[in-house]
């Protein structure tokens, strides 16, 4: 336990009587709930918390939130750790273990230093002109690089913790709970309308925790912001949202927020996400995002110990720690004058106030001098000195305009520099949501100017983040806007009084963006403006004087705002730098798109719970836990999960693909063909309707009749396959792909609502609706006939396509005597609740015929062996009808249907197309690999020409040898030639055939 | 043509060496001259290329450096690069599944491996290896359809089974049993990425050095033509520009282009979204693509991890799209990549991309004579950067297509003859 | 993310939808009578309007049916939505009455 020896002896929102334990680097030390890291290491006297990205410069804590670009740390160890986190926002809670980042081997002596030492050769942009000889050697560089540069690690393993999404449908979202966004808050809320008010911090009150001189209805502004929790917490209609960074907006009022949820307590809290991602769709939206602090640029101005003005402040009145015992208040801005008073309320005293105005004036600058505090008026910062802490700085008088020096440097000491640059409205939200900014010649900053789209995305700023300073006008502006925008989604409230409010006066300031040394700006020591990026004024006068003009050549080329903080505190400096050597004006630059998020921000809080098992539906059919029972092994088709093959112990794939293979022809197969799309199409046209989306007749097609349909898309080629049956003269049953199902529903809809809404048909996907099991090989009659009474199975009665109506095992069902084997089959299909009854009935029956559960494997060779297309492996969006040698199926008589046309485009006609032809290996057990290429002419070495590839290659034990479907250039024209298929190591030579292998004449379908 | 006669000549530029670096850092890099001028544009060119992306300026370099037509003005409505080519995900390949592409893309890719040494501008081209995975049986098919074809094209290309992707990418996930499984996956050690801006910046300072005048802030406003239909120049925000040759690079304003031009071109345009997470030390060193669970992602030098999915549904030429797309594109990542859970995201951004209905590009003659475009790249443009210019300077130059851009004219639309790079597989990129 | 107005549903995500490009361009009658580049036409030449733009929207997990809009594809603004069969909406009337 340490003594926290900066703790000032009282004040701040910390809790004195709950003192928290942490370690930093492996040390040991001690802070106070209510405490960041950051406040908490300030307060044990520990500047130096990182290093920089190129450099490796020590660098202190420079800000007191989002802002900041130095204090980047490791958090925790193992799968939990986490990098890059600010520790300006990260709460302190006992036992939390931290590390500093990009240092080797510790932050005080980090042999990556020596970057620094080398610093004249690594200007802006250095990598693009070296590292080029020998080509060969970039890839080493590139390593070295890579690994230099990078700042935290990634976590170890998996994230053990879960992730939540939410989604809101406010009226009013009220983003930050500063003066204004409260206020906001306080004046819709009392209307009854629905509001959400969201905050990054812990704590709601913005810069009213961090000031303790505005007063407000006579008593201390954060006793305003106690009350006006208190009251908006009572109302119901109110959510509040601390820790709630709203981060992302997008079209329309969609906002995106991450709240943390429990990354505060250290712990795991059970049924509680770690982290939640709120999805919200907002009638209105006000923005209360505040301002942020700019740095000013002088020579070496990133010490330790160099830190905002704001956030020196912040130290003392929030958390009751003294950053420094000597400050030293670098301002051209009043602002700065309140830092200075409130070390010296605290007893702190000054080393003194450089401020760069002349003359300045004031009650604030009064003050300063009643309190007998120093001030420099019209002086500049020269340069500053110290190692791992800022120990003086080197001041001197400037010329009238503030270009240059007017006298010679004097050092003060001091261990504190307090800089104030003034203000920019934090306008991250406003521009994502596309508005439109302008600058304030006044305030030196972009301000909000024109709002992108009023009517889908209605939306207003108010406070610091409209340009506007003063707490009293934040909440009257707050009070106004927050009730207008509930009076817009309905409320018709009268609007409250503001409260009155006492604040310090801030007069006008001065703005010298980088401030003048007795050095021009790169021949001594650096003047930061990224400071995480280590992007200097000189890095900056570079690129513009190389020709990159714009601000976004500029920032890529100097990689200015590119860091973590995404140039919260540098992208308004650069500009202005930038500007100035052009010798234009800053809105003339331009600023940079502000993209989302406004700070980062989890990727598992993204993922929410749509992971793992989640990620994606998985389909499965009523048999699916049988398959499982019984050994199958799956194959993913579409959301599908589908049995493969059935291995019995010892078997291998092949074994047990074989043994199916024979079984389904010579026994009696099963198949859970349960997955295959199926659309119930209906009305009195549906015929019509089918006889223009297939390429065959169907007007003809008798009732209780199944027949074959190739389905084209208007280009001519062919996008599915199925078989329908009519079930009644206005009634289909029609059945796609697995993989097609929704696609072909999708095309149907299509032409029906937008090419032919004088059709009656309607459509209904039944796919779920029906388990399906397909029964073949040569007993499966039998197999049948003992399970149902009630239909005729000879092929008289039930000849091969047709479909008949009846019961199987008493279960109803709708039976087809339809093929995709080739062999005597039988399709039954009841309703799904029947799917697992009907499955086990078969299987039990079927015992004693030898009845064997195949896969989609088996499928596939048995369907290959009767050359059977399937769409998506013979078809790849490039094959017509004709291509695969299916004429017979492309109506000559029909005038036209969905394909027609497209199929006498010129390269379709064309006579060496690619076609569907069957391939024979020299050595019938030579099972070709799918997708080998096809060579007529081998060459001893690559590139060959290419004729086409194996589409399905299998080893089938019904033909006792290797057979395979290809697309071959001509191969029609091609039947009896040799050809080869060149593999990796060897070449095989296969001879061209018709793609049948198996039951030539298709004797076989009725058993 | 004519050269660039009596006008302000192009400084000799400065050799970019670390020599120089050390010759400079004494004079506190002061005396680095400007990589590219920023001339008026003259009242006529030669040759005029419509859009200063990676592929525009590549035209102009190669125009000027290959076909002796130096007297050449790159129209750029904003700044250099700041379309498709400062937004990209920066993938590097040539393994496609057409012949007709993978000759275009390997032309492409032989270029970039040259390209930091022909320019003296480090783009930083790494050849780190670019891994495609298949997570079904089907996209295993297709895959290995795709390896053949890559393979005898004399392309390098190898198959990679799950335990060889762990091996060269230790923090993917190959669980059997996770929802979309590894299957396996081809990698082509040739591919990678590059530096996206360099590329612009190192062509754009070549193309000058060769006297190609480069104007940005220059829009253009419409096409003039003579009475019997040839281009003859072009109106823009800054004046009109003559010129019986125009080349249109527009990307994702292709189509708005040619209907300005007045005919209409099977593109769409679409959002396309990335993103990048906070540095951290180096954690993947190859590229690794998945088409089944929408997700690609690489390591940049700075240490970003580097994301990308699939476009948005609809047109858009708002350079964002919808949250659910990234959202989407995280979940994946965990899915495949579970220690990137509590990393975060650090910036999204969207480009404008047009994708042809084959997901192959166009590079051709159009109607109106002397007005050619190169466009359709969607997805994936930038891998092509220096074989599109290479190609389209060819065919700007003597007014047909050479055997590499031939495939890709505008008639195979009529025809028929598509290269369909989807295939069955669904996406390409 | 967009609220695209459905006819019948109302208001809803984006990402409840799916896109169909330029609307208003019917299959042709008799294809057999129309030329290769008339075919082309119809497959794959769609307008790619930068600015307000007639475009066709389905409701896929809604009411799956389709519909029209007039969306700025620029601004991402949204003036009309109409059922199939509608006429178009004047586009410059609809945009001046929003600028008015």
């Amino acid at each position: 336990m340490s003594r926290q020896p900066n703790r000032l002896p009282s004040g701040g929102r910390i809790d004195r009587a709950m003192p928290l334990g942490f370690r930093f680097d492996g040390r040991s030390y001690t802070g106070y709930a209510g405490d960041t890291l950051a406040s908490a290491l300030l307060a044990n006297d520990v500047h130096l918390v990182g290093r920089s990205f190129k450099y490796h410069r020590p660098r202190g804590i420079l800000g007191l939130g989002a802002e900041e670009p130095n204090a980047l740390i490791q958090l925790a160890r193992g799968n939990r750790s986490e990098p890059n986190l600010r520790a300006t926002q990260v709460e302190l809670f006992d036992g939390l273990d931290a590390d500093s980042q990009n240092r080797w081997p510790c932050l005080k002596y980090d042999v990556g230093a020596v970057n620094s030492a080398l610093h004249r050769l690594f200007p802006a942009g250095f990598y693009y002109k070296t590292f080029m000889w020998p080509a060969s050697l970039w890839m080493t560089y590139e390593e070295v690089i890579r690994n230099a540069a990078g700042l935290g690690k990634a976590p170890e393993g998996p994230d053990p913790d879960r992730y939540e999404h939410m989604h809101a449908h406010p009226d009013v979202l009220i983003v930050g709970a500063g003066p204004a966004g409260l206020a906001a808050a306080l004046a819709a809320g009392r209307t009854g309308a629905r509001v959400i008010l969201a905050d990054e911090q812990a704590e709601f009150g913005g810069s009213l925790l961090s000031d303790d001189d505005v007063f407000i209805n006579g008593k201390s502004g954060r006793d305003w912001v106690a009350e006006v929790v208190a009251e908006l917490a009572s109302m119901p209609a109110v959510t509040l949202l601390p820790r709630t960074c709203v981060h992302g907006y997008f079209d329309h009022n969609y906002l995106l927020a991450a709240e943390r949820v429990t990354d505060h307590i250290g712990a795991v809290v059970p049924n509680t996400p770690r982290q939640r991602l709120w999805k919200i769709r907002a009638r209105q939206v006000v923005l209360a995002t505040g301002t942020l602090e700019r740095p000013l640029v002088f020579r070496d101005n990133d010490r330790p110990g160099v830190m905002l003005s704001t956030a020196a402040r912040g130290y003392a009145v929030r958390y009751g720690v003294a950053a420094g015992r000597r400050p030293l208040v670098v301002t051209g801005h009043d602002d700065g004058y309140r830092t200075a008073l409130a070390y010296a309320a605290r007893g702190i005293q000054l080393a003194g106030i450089v401020d760069l105005r002349p003359d300045p004036s004031g009650a604030l600058v009064d003050a300063a001098r009643e309190k007998g505090i120093d001030i420099l008026a019209g002086h500049s910062v020269a340069g500053t000195h110290g190692g791992h802490r800022v120990e003086g700085v080197d001041v001197a008088e400037m010329n009238a305009d503030g270009t240059g020096l007017a006298k010679i440097t004097r050092r003060i000491d001091c261990d504190l520099v307090a800089m104030c640059g003034g203000f920019n409205p934090t306008v991250h939200l406003f521009s994502q949501s596309r508005g439109k900014l302008r600058w304030d010649a006044d305030m030196n900053a972009f301000v909000p100017a024109k709002v992108h789209d009023t009517t889908h995305a209605p939306q207003r700023s108010v406070g610091g983040c409209a340009g506007v300073m003063s707490v009293a006008q934040s909440i009257k502006d707050g009070i106004k806007e927050g009730l207008e925008a509930a009076r817009a989604t309905g409320s018709t409230a009268r609007q409250p009084a503001a409260p009155a409010v006492e604040e310090p006066g801030i007069g006008a300031h001065r703005t010298i963006w980088v401030l003048p040394s007795d050095k021009p700006v790169g021949h001594k020591g650096k003047h930061f403006v990224d400071f995480q990026n280590d992007v200097t004024a000189a890095d900056l006068n570079l690129a513009a004087r190389e020709g990159y003009r714009s601000i976004e050549h500029v920032k890529r080329y100097t990689t200015t705002g590119m860091g973590t903080d995404q140039g919260k505190t540098s992208n308004v400096n650069a500009l202005a730098i930038v500007a100035a050597t052009l010798g234009t004006d800053i809105p003339a630059v331009g600023t940079t798109t502000f993209r989302p998020p406004y700070t980062p921000t989890t990727i598992g809080a993204y993922g929410g719970r749509n992971i793992g098992a989640l990620f994606d539906p998985v389909r499965t059919t009523a048999v699916d836990s049988w398959h499982r029972a019984n050994g199958a092994q799956f194959e993913h088709v579409g959301q599908w999960m589908r049995p493969w093959y059935y291995p019995k112990a010892g078997e291998t794939m092949r074994q047990a693909v074989d043994r199916e293979c024979l079984a389904a022809r010579n026994a009696v197969g099963i198949l859970d063909a349960s997955t295959l799309g199926k659309i119930d199409v209906r009305g009195k046209d549906a015929a019509e309707f089918l006889n223009r989306v297939y390429s065959n007749a169907w007007m003809k097609l008798g009732i209780g009749k199944c027949r074959y349909g190739l389905m084209l898309n208007d280009a001519g080629f062919v996008m599915d396959d199925g078989v329908t049956t009519r079930l009644a003269d206005d009634h289909f049953h029609m059945t796609t792909t697995t993989g097609g199902a929704a696609g072909v529903l999708g095309h149907l809809e299509e032409h029906l609502q937008t090419e032919w809404p004088d059709l009656e048909v309607y459509l209904t996907s039944v796919t779920e609706q029906w388990s399906v099991a397909s029964i073949c090989g040569a007993k499966c009659r039998d197999l049948l006939a003992a399970l149902c009474d009630d239909i005729d199975l000879s092929n008289e009665a039930f000849p091969f396509m047709a479909m008949k109506e009846g019961t199987v095992a008493g279960i109803p069902a709708r039976v087809y005597r339809i093929s995709f084997t080739g062999e005597l089959s039988f399709e039954i299909n009841v309703p799904r609740r029947y799917g697992m009854a009907l499955w086990e009935v078969l299987m039990a029956a079927g015992e004693k015929h030898g009845i064997t559960p195949y896969g989609t494997e088996a499928m596939h060779v048995l369907r290959a062996e009767r050359g059977f297309i399937i769409v998506g492996q013979e078809t790849d969006g490039s094959v017509t009808p004709i291509d695969l040698g299916m004429d017979w199926i492309v109506s000559k008589q029909k005038v036209d249907f969905i394909g027609k046309r497209g199929l006498f485009r010129p390269d379709l006609m064309l006579p060496d197309r690619k076609q569907l032809v069957g391939l024979l290996t020299e050595d019938p057990s030579e099972v070709l690999p799918e997708g080998g290429q096809i060579v007529e002419d081998v060459k001893p070495a690559p590139p060959m020409t290419m004729l086409g590839h194996v589409t399905s290659s299998y080893y089938s034990v019904n033909c006792g040898r290797s057979i395979a479907m290809a697309l071959v250039k001509g191969g029609h024209a091609r039947k009896g030639d040799t050809l080869s298929v060149p593999l990796a190591g060897k070449t095989v030579k296969v001879t061209v055939t018709d793609p049948v292998f198996f039951d030539l004449e298709g004797s076989r379908r009725d058993g | 043509m004519d050269a660039s006669a009596g006008r302000q000549g192009p400084t000799t530029k400065q050799r970019y060496s670390i020599f120089a670096l050390a010759k400079n850092a004494l004079s506190y890099h002061e005396g680095w001259q400007q990589a590219w001028r920023s001339p008026e544009p003259k009242k006529a060119y030669d040759v005029i290329i419509v859009g200063g992306g990676g592929h525009g300026l590549t035209t102009a370099y190669y125009l000027a450096k290959l076909h002796g037509v130096r007297n050449v003005a790159v129209l750029e409505k904003g700044w250099i690069g700041g379309g498709n080519t400062g937004r990209n995900t920066t993938i590097i390949r040539s393994g496609y599944l057409w012949d007709e592409s993978i000759k275009l893309y390997e032309h492409a890719l032989k270029l970039w491996e040259g390209m930091s040494q022909e320019l003296n501008f480090n783009v930083m081209f790494s050849q780190r290896g670019v891994i495609n995975l298949a997570h079904s049986e089907h996209e295993w098919r297709e895959m290995r359809r795709r390896y053949e074809a890559i393979r005898l094209n004399g392309v390098d290309i190898a198959l990679v089974l799950p335990d060889e992707i762990k091996k060269l990418v230790p923090i993917i996930n190959i669980d059997p049993t996770i929802r979309y499984p590894v299957k396996g996956g081809i990698l082509q050690q040739r591919g990678g990425t590059a530096r996206h801006d360099a590329v612009a910046w190192g062509y754009a300072r070549a193309a000058d050095a060769l006297g190609v005048d480069i104007i940005q802030n220059c829009e253009v406003t419409g096409f003039e033509r003579a009475p019997e239909g040839q281009i003859i120049g072009v109106q823009t925000t800054r004046g009109f520009i003559a010129s019986n040759k125009v080349g249109c690079v527009p990307a994702g304003h292709s189509g708005v282009l040619a209907e300005m031009a007045g005919f209409m071109l099977p593109i769409q345009a679409r959002p396309l979204q990335a993103l990048v997470s906070e540095p951290i030390k180096p954690v993947i060193d190859k590229v690794v693509m998945s088409n089944a669970v929408h997700m690609y992602i690489s390591q940049s030098d700075k240490g970003e991890l580097v994301l990308g999915a699939g476009t948005d549904a609809y047109s858009s030429y708002a350079q964002r799209g919808s949250p659910n797309h990234p959202e989407h594109l995280m979940a994946a990542t965990v899915e495949l990549y579970p220690i990137t859970s509590r990393l975060r995201m650090l910036r999204q951004w969207g480009g404008i991309v047009d994708t042809c209905p084959d997901a192959s590009p166009i590079i051709s003659k159009t109607p109106i004579p002397g007005l050619y475009f190169n466009c359709g790249w969607g997805t994936g443009g930038f891998k092509a950067t220096p074989g599109s210019g290479h190609v389209f300077a060819d065919l700007i130059a003597h007014d047909r297509p050479n055997a590499l851009a031939a495939p890709f004219s505008l008639d195979r639309f009529r025809t028929g003859y598509l290269v369909d790079e989807h295939g069955a597989a669904g996406v390409a990129h | 993310m967009q609220l695209i107005p459905c006819p019948w549903c109302g208001p809803r995500d984006d990402a409840e939808f799916h896109y169909g490009a330029e609307a208003h361009v019917a299959r042709p009658a008799v294809p057999s009578e129309r030329s290769d580049a008339e075919w082309e036409a119809y497959l794959y030449l769609r307008r790619n309007t930068k600015g307000p733009f007639a475009e066709r929207w389905l409701h896929t997990n809604g009411c799956r049916r389709w519909f029209n809009v007039i969306r700025d594809t620029y601004t991402h603004e949204i003036f009309a939505s109409y059922k199939p069969g509608e006429p178009m909406p004047d586009i410059d009337q609809l945009t001046a009455k929003k600028d008015a």
